[in-house]
């Protein structure tokens, strides 16, 4: 930590060496070790229907981590991510009501997950104010107006085709939103890690000021990004309430956390400037082996999300405790 | 003096404040009876005691999410050991629910403190693990009035001079917070740590020791509360107070705390907090349905938060015109 430990490399670093150290690959271990246990514990697990049911746990919060990943990265946080799913559940919802067919009642949902996202965006950027404050707010307000809409009702009566984003398989065990998991999960990648815009996110990370001064353009950046989750919470709507086949206010509660735990999970530093999407992969498979494991063995939700705070808080704290141990002894 | 009271945000929220009584008024004018505002306040208690314990928390620049489940478990507590033990003397269970509040409170202090994890993420996951930990002791059941001691759900309800003892306990915890926060070396470490974290460090002040003494006061008061509102509504359970923390934050902001540290005032928070607990007590009485609650509390942290910003930045612009105007 202090200047004096601090140490300059003067030669590469074997990439194969760098690979097996990196937070990825402890990542890859735990997946596997989680794997095996399951497998071992409960009979159930190895089967692949089985096993495809579990990816259902995992794979809509993941489509939100993606892009939350990379809002993190870039120094920021939406809170309001579940929040944005049950106002485009909602719309979606009442869209069916006014007799919309399947495209339309997806594209509102895409659209009311861009929209709130943009109204974060530009609250953050445009006025310049904390992300955190700003997304507990719009958090409390976009499933407020859910509740404002349905109260203690629930729509229901999606057209038969709708049901497939959530619950169609393309092929054999093969679900459509693993297929998309992994097609998102990919762009993502691109998206962060081979492009100008990529860079210019953890540019941002690291330092803003600096960032502006090399000419990035950084609320531009921070309000599409923002544009970006509000879209995939969209896109998680649509995956939820296909596969629920109604809606209700409380829809997708406490995912927020979830999805922060996962993206955290995934190695994203929580204070901006480092991770990577495969990071964030890998965690999504480890929560969501995590969860069904214990939903096989008939442990409870809410003890669960006893598990889920522990991870989230061990995850950081974990590595710190680490570094102050070497301290200590060096 | 009059120029500062006319600008300071206390005066703006508390016409706010005053303009809702009136117009709710017009429509029911029993609202503004004094046994009906004694009943408003009584009802916002618990709101105004964890608004400024969070007070607390925020001017040290962090946040604590995890007070509304801080409040369940140590209520589940409390209620439970009542259950197990009626014959427990009614002083030491209040005392009992500061104590474990606050041991609650210094996990969190311990976690921002000795290994500097995020406030937020630390709290998003006590706040899980608690709600969990509050199944786990309860196996999911109820804790009902009749398992409670007499002794046990009497003491907030009971009138002591004109005022439920709930409200006492709010009327007490907010004098102690304005000596506290304005009268003591904590309470100017809190705005230093805030203000300016560098200048805090070279005056003497620790960072981690001042932030972990404002969560351990937050907790403190929400296991205080927890005991209060399981004893009020006579029973306890998994979920009570869900969603609370953002109604407390929601006052904090809505009060004129600057979520970025070192800006804020005990009295801003009680009108805060009162301003939340107005605006729930009058919806019903207008004909709004509850559901509503939760996007007015939702939009009042958004419009309070950029008015914060917004009067921030205007301050800054009048002080270079007096600065101008002197010279």
């Amino acid at each position: 930590m202090s200047l004096a430990e601090r140490h300059i490399p003067d030669r590469l670093t074997n990439p194969l060496q760098r690979a097996l150290k990196s937070w990825e690959a402890l990542l890859l271990v735990v997946a596997v070790t989680v794997f095996i246990i399951n497998s071992l514990s409960s009979p159930y697990f190895l089967d692949a229907w089985n096993l495809s049911d579990a990816t259902f746990n995992f794979t809509e919060k993941a489509m939100i981590a993606f892009a939350m990943a990379l809002l993190i990265i870039s120094g920021e946080i939406d809170l309001s991510v579940a929040s944005i799913i049950a106002l485009a559940s909602t719309a979606m919802g009442a869209a069916v009501q006014f007799g919309a067919g399947t495209t339309e009642i997806v594209l509102i949902g895409l659209l009311v997950g861009l929209i709130c996202g943009a109204f974060n965006g530009g609250l953050v950027t445009v006025l310049g104010l904390p992300s955190i404050v700003v997304t507990i707010g719009t958090m409390s307000l976009f499933r407020g107006i859910s509740y404002i809409v349905l109260g203690d009702q629930a729509y229901g009566g999606y057209p038969r085709s709708f049901a497939f984003f959530g619950q169609g398989y393309v092929w054999w065990v093969i679900s459509f939103e693993i297929v998309l998991f992994f097609v998102l999960a990919a762009a993502f990648w691109v998206l962060l890690h081979k492009t100008n815009f990529g860079r210019s996110v953890y540019a941002i990370g690291n330092n803003p000021t600096a960032a502006l001064f090399s000419g990035i353009r950084v609320q531009r950046v921070k309000f599409i990004l923002f544009m970006l989750t509000g879209l995939m919470a969209g896109v998680a709507a649509v995956c939820l309430t296909s596969r629920l086949g109604s809606t209700r206010p409380s829809i997708a509660v406490g995912w927020e956390l979830e999805v922060v735990t996962m993206v955290v999970l995934g190695g994203i530093n929580i204070l901006g400037g480092s991770g990577s999407i495969p990071g964030v992969v890998i965690a999504a498979f480890v929560m969501g082996m995590v969860t069904f494991g214990f939903g096989l063995l008939n442990v409870p939700g809410i003890v669960m999300s006893i598990f889920i705070g522990l991870l989230l808080i061990g995850v950081i704290a974990l590595p710190r405790l680490w570094s102050m141990f070497i301290a200590r002894r060096g | 003096m009059v120029k500062q009271l006319t600008s300071a945000r206390e005066t703006i929220l508390f016409a706010a404040i005053l303009a809702i009584l009136v117009l709710v008024t017009t429509r029911f004018p029993g609202f503004i009876a004094p046994g009906n505002l004694i009943d408003v306040f009584n009802d916002t208690s618990p709101l105004i005691i964890l608004a400024l314990g969070q007070m607390a928390v925020i001017l040290t620049r962090c946040i604590d999410l995890s007070v509304a489940a801080n409040l369940a478990l140590t209520g589940m507590i409390v209620a439970t050991l009542n259950s197990v033990n009626p014959d427990l003397p009614i002083v030491f269970i209040p005392i009992l629910a500061v104590l474990i509040g606050a041991a609650l409170g210094a996990i969190n202090g311990i976690l921002v403190w000795k290994l500097e994890i995020p406030p937020i993420v630390v709290t998003l996951g006590t706040m899980t693990i608690f709600r969990g930990i509050i199944f786990v002791i309860s196996d999911g059941n109820w804790i009902n009035a009749h398992e409670m001691s007499p002794a046990f759900t009497a003491l907030p309800r009971a009138i002591f001079l004109g005022l439920p003892v709930l409200s006492w306990f709010a009327i007490v915890i907010m004098v102690a917070s304005y000596v506290v926060i304005t009268r003591t070396p904590l309470g100017r470490a809190f705005f230093a740590v805030g203000g300016n974290p560098h200048a805090a460090v070279y005056t003497g002040i620790s960072i981690g020791k001042t932030q972990f003494a404002a969560f351990v006061l937050s907790g403190a008061l929400a296991g205080l509360t927890g005991y209060l509102w399981v004893a009020r509504y006579a029973v306890a359970y998994v979920d009570i107070a869900g969603g609370f923390e953002l109604e407390v934050v929601a006052a904090c902001v809505i009060g004129g705390i600057s979520i970025a540290g070192g800006v804020g005032s005990v009295g801003g928070a009680i009108l805060g907090a009162i301003f939340l607990g107005i605006v729930k007590n009058a919806l019903p009485v207008v004909n709004i349905s509850p559901f509503w609650q939760l996007a007015i509390s939702g939009s009042a942290i958004i419009i309070a938060v950029a008015f914060n910003a917004q009067s921030s930045r205007t301050k800054g612009r009048v002080i270079l015109k007096k600065a101008e105007h002197a010279t």
